[in-house]
């Protein structure tokens, strides 16, 4: 990021001198409309993003006057009085996507420090590093299946044993059953894992060698050299990969959907069934009519706002608070 | 900061440290060599295991995910389930044909669409306005929509073709599906060609520009060519990225358990197939469903090489 503004100086402009060259009346048509089709496609991606917000909000434009902003605070859903409130749905797209996180950051920092620091064989470390990416491409919905049938029968008896021990607290309070926000929380962590663990792997990559060996050369240990030096120099871009992959735990649909229980009605505990926005919006798109569809692209429209948001601001972390060597 | 705690323990317990220290303490042989008991060395060890602890953890879901894929859908494998129809709920037997073939199809329709706009966007970006206010809107533009959930394009292709019936008044279709999955593969697409084309050393250009080639053909048969492992990478990832997409095609393409009838009907696919089928009540649809997984994972795995394989080629 910081050698951009040398090459922009250093590389003369070659598109000018076409033009003050001597062409055929044919060349001069086909660069000229060569131009303007590949300007008319890069705008076609701007107009789509464009696209998507309006149509979105055209869509949602039926709610958005009826329930106004009480649509936010309202946990009720009711087709059948038409009643509409996506509390529930805000609720557990935070509290699912946060709580993943938390787990996620330390398991994905701490495995990209242990793939980039000197601690074993680089073979060892490259296939470490190459099964993490690979976890990234298997399909959301695969993880679902897999999150149905082997996870979430396998954690059950845990999370029975956190009911037991921590029931009398509000988030513990029901019986695990089956589908839950906990065991959708743990499949967000194996979706994310793969994000942070990329993006601090480079960060971290990144860091100067200049600084590792100041750090030796005063005779700090590795993790001392890592604590107080390489992690600061690489935090920004690390805050940057960890909002990246909020977004991602936000938005992220199938596998979430096929395990978090689809539950209407709001409750704090982490133990039974639940509910997201893109959750909400596979299961009740394919079937809604009327005001329905539109109280969902409602949800869909606060869902790309939160989206938006945090995708602009780790973009705007990663630009401003990188630390210029 | 916890580093220094400890680091101001070690002089105590007779770390190397010349000057004050020495003054006081007489100089013992032993001194020199690794003390794995002082407190420094203490932490270091306890963070490089929790640290190996961590990585183990994370490779774990992907050893246990392939285990199960490989194990469950694997047994399912025969000549069948390519060649037939799926069976009716609670019905075993059958096979996933038509949704292989639909997952093809809606893929292709995808790649039809993304690579030609996003490489052509792409290209104007890398070659005309690199720096450009226009360039960097757009750049801005396309990392958003990088960011966008895949269900909201789902939902965005809902609002714009199916709601609507512009397709010869077909509301859900394997066209609409296709687009859907273009809006997500797009981004990839474009990022990575932008980037693949500002690698292209200038010189090339100049040269291409010196022995009197017109812009298109510097472009087209010089600057392209140059860049095509990024490009090919790029384009292979997304396209095993959109194979295994299920959000934006649940209320586009929908499902059909008959063969495909054409771009402008419903139409089935793995993804879907495997959703619909997970969350059924009856073990041979689940059964069908691990298949179905299997499958999609060794398309997208051996996609995931491929990229990998061609973007080594440039390296050698």
């Amino acid at each position: 990021m910081g050698r951009e503004p040398l090459s922009m100086a250093a590389e003369p402009s070659l598109a000018g001198l076409y033009g003050r060259r001597q062409r055929p009346p044919l060349e001069k048509l086909l660069d000229g409309g060569f131009r303007y089709l590949t300007l008319a496609l890069a705008g076609l991606v701007a107009m789509l993003l464009l696209g998507i917000l309006l149509t979105v909000f055209s869509g949602a434009r039926e709610a958005i006057s009826s329930f106004g902003a009480s649509f936010l605070t309202s946990s009720a859903w009711d087709p059948v009085n038409e009643r509409y409130g996506a509390f529930t749905a805000i609720y557990g797209t935070m509290v699912s996507s946060m709580l993943a996180l938390l787990i996620a950051v330390p398991l994905g920092v701490g495995t990209a420090i242990f793939i980039t620091e000197d601690i074993i064989p680089s073979s060892l470390r490259d296939a470490i590093g190459l099964m993490v990416e690979l976890l990234a491409a298997i399909p959301s919905v695969v993880l679902g299946l897999w999150a149905i049938f082997v996870m979430e029968p396998a954690i059950r008896p845990a999370l029975r044993l956190l009911n037991a021990l921590l029931g009398w607290t509000p988030w513990f309070n029901t019986v695990p059953q089956g589908p839950g926000m906990a065991p959708a929380i743990l499949i967000l962590v194996v979706m994310v894992l793969p994000i942070i663990t990329a993006i601090s792997r480079d960060a971290l990559n990144q860091v100067p060698i200049e600084l590792r060996q100041g750090a030796y050369g005063v005779g700090t240990t590795r993790w001392g050299a890592i604590f107080s030096v390489i992690l600061p120099a690489a935090i920004s871009a690390i805050i940057g990969g960890v909002m990246l992959a909020l977004g991602r735990a936000m938005g992220e649909t199938m596998a979430v959907t096929m395990i978090i229980g689809n539950a209407l009605n709001f409750s704090v505990s982490l133990l039974a069934p639940g509910n997201t926005i893109a959750s909400m919006l596979a299961n009740q798109f394919g079937e809604a009519d009327g005001i329905q569809v539109s109280a969902l692209m409602y949800a869909a429209l606060i869902l790309m706002l939160l989206t938006f948001t945090v995708n602009v601001a780790a973009q705007w972390i990663v630009r401003r608070l990188s630390l210029r060597y | 900061m916890s580093f220094e705690s400890t680091g101001q323990r070690s002089p105590t317990t007779g770390g190397p440290v010349p000057g004050s220290v020495a003054q006081s303490v007489p100089f013992k042989r032993g001194s020199l060599y690794f003390d794995a008991s002082l407190g420094r060395n203490r932490f270091n060890q306890f963070w490089t295991v929790l640290a190996g602890l961590f990585a183990t953890t994370a490779v774990l879901p992907l050893v246990l995910v392939l285990l199960f894929v490989l194990i469950q859908g694997g047994r399912l494998i025969s000549p069948a389930l390519f060649t037939e129809l799926p069976p009716a709920p609670g019905m075993a037997g059958g096979g996933i044909g038509n949704a292989m073939l639909g997952t093809l199809l809606v893929t292709g329709i995808a790649s039809m669409l993304a690579i030609p706009i996003g490489v052509g966007g792409a290209i104007y970006l890398a070659e005309y306005d690199r720096h450009g206010w226009f360039g960097q809107v757009v750049r801005f533009a396309n990392d958003v929509l990088a960011g966008v959930p895949s269900i909201i394009s789902g939902v965005f292709v809902y609002g714009l073709i199916v709601a609507t019936r512009v397709f010869f008044g077909q509301s859900y279709s394997a066209m609409a599906g296709g687009i859907a999955l273009a809006v997500l593969m797009l981004p990839t697409v474009i990022k990575t060609t932008d980037e693949g084309l500002k690698l292209v050393p200038q010189e090339l250009r100049w040269g291409a520009f010196g022995v009197g080639a017109s812009q298109l053909v510097t472009i087209v048969q010089v600057v392209l060519p140059a860049a095509f492992t990024p490009i090919a990478t790029g384009v292979v990832l997304a396209i095993a990225r959109a194979a295994g997409e299920t959000a934006p095609l649940i209320f586009t393409a929908l499902f059909s358990p008959f063969w495909p009838e054409g771009l402008f009907n419903p139409i089935a696919s793995m993804s879907v197939l495997i959703y619909n089928f997970a969350i059924m009540p009856y073990a041979p649809q689940n059964q069908l469903a691990w298949a179905a997984s299997f499958i999609l994972v060794l398309m997208i795995l051996a996609a995931n090489l491929l990229a990998r394989w061609i973007s080594h080629l440039r390296k050698t």
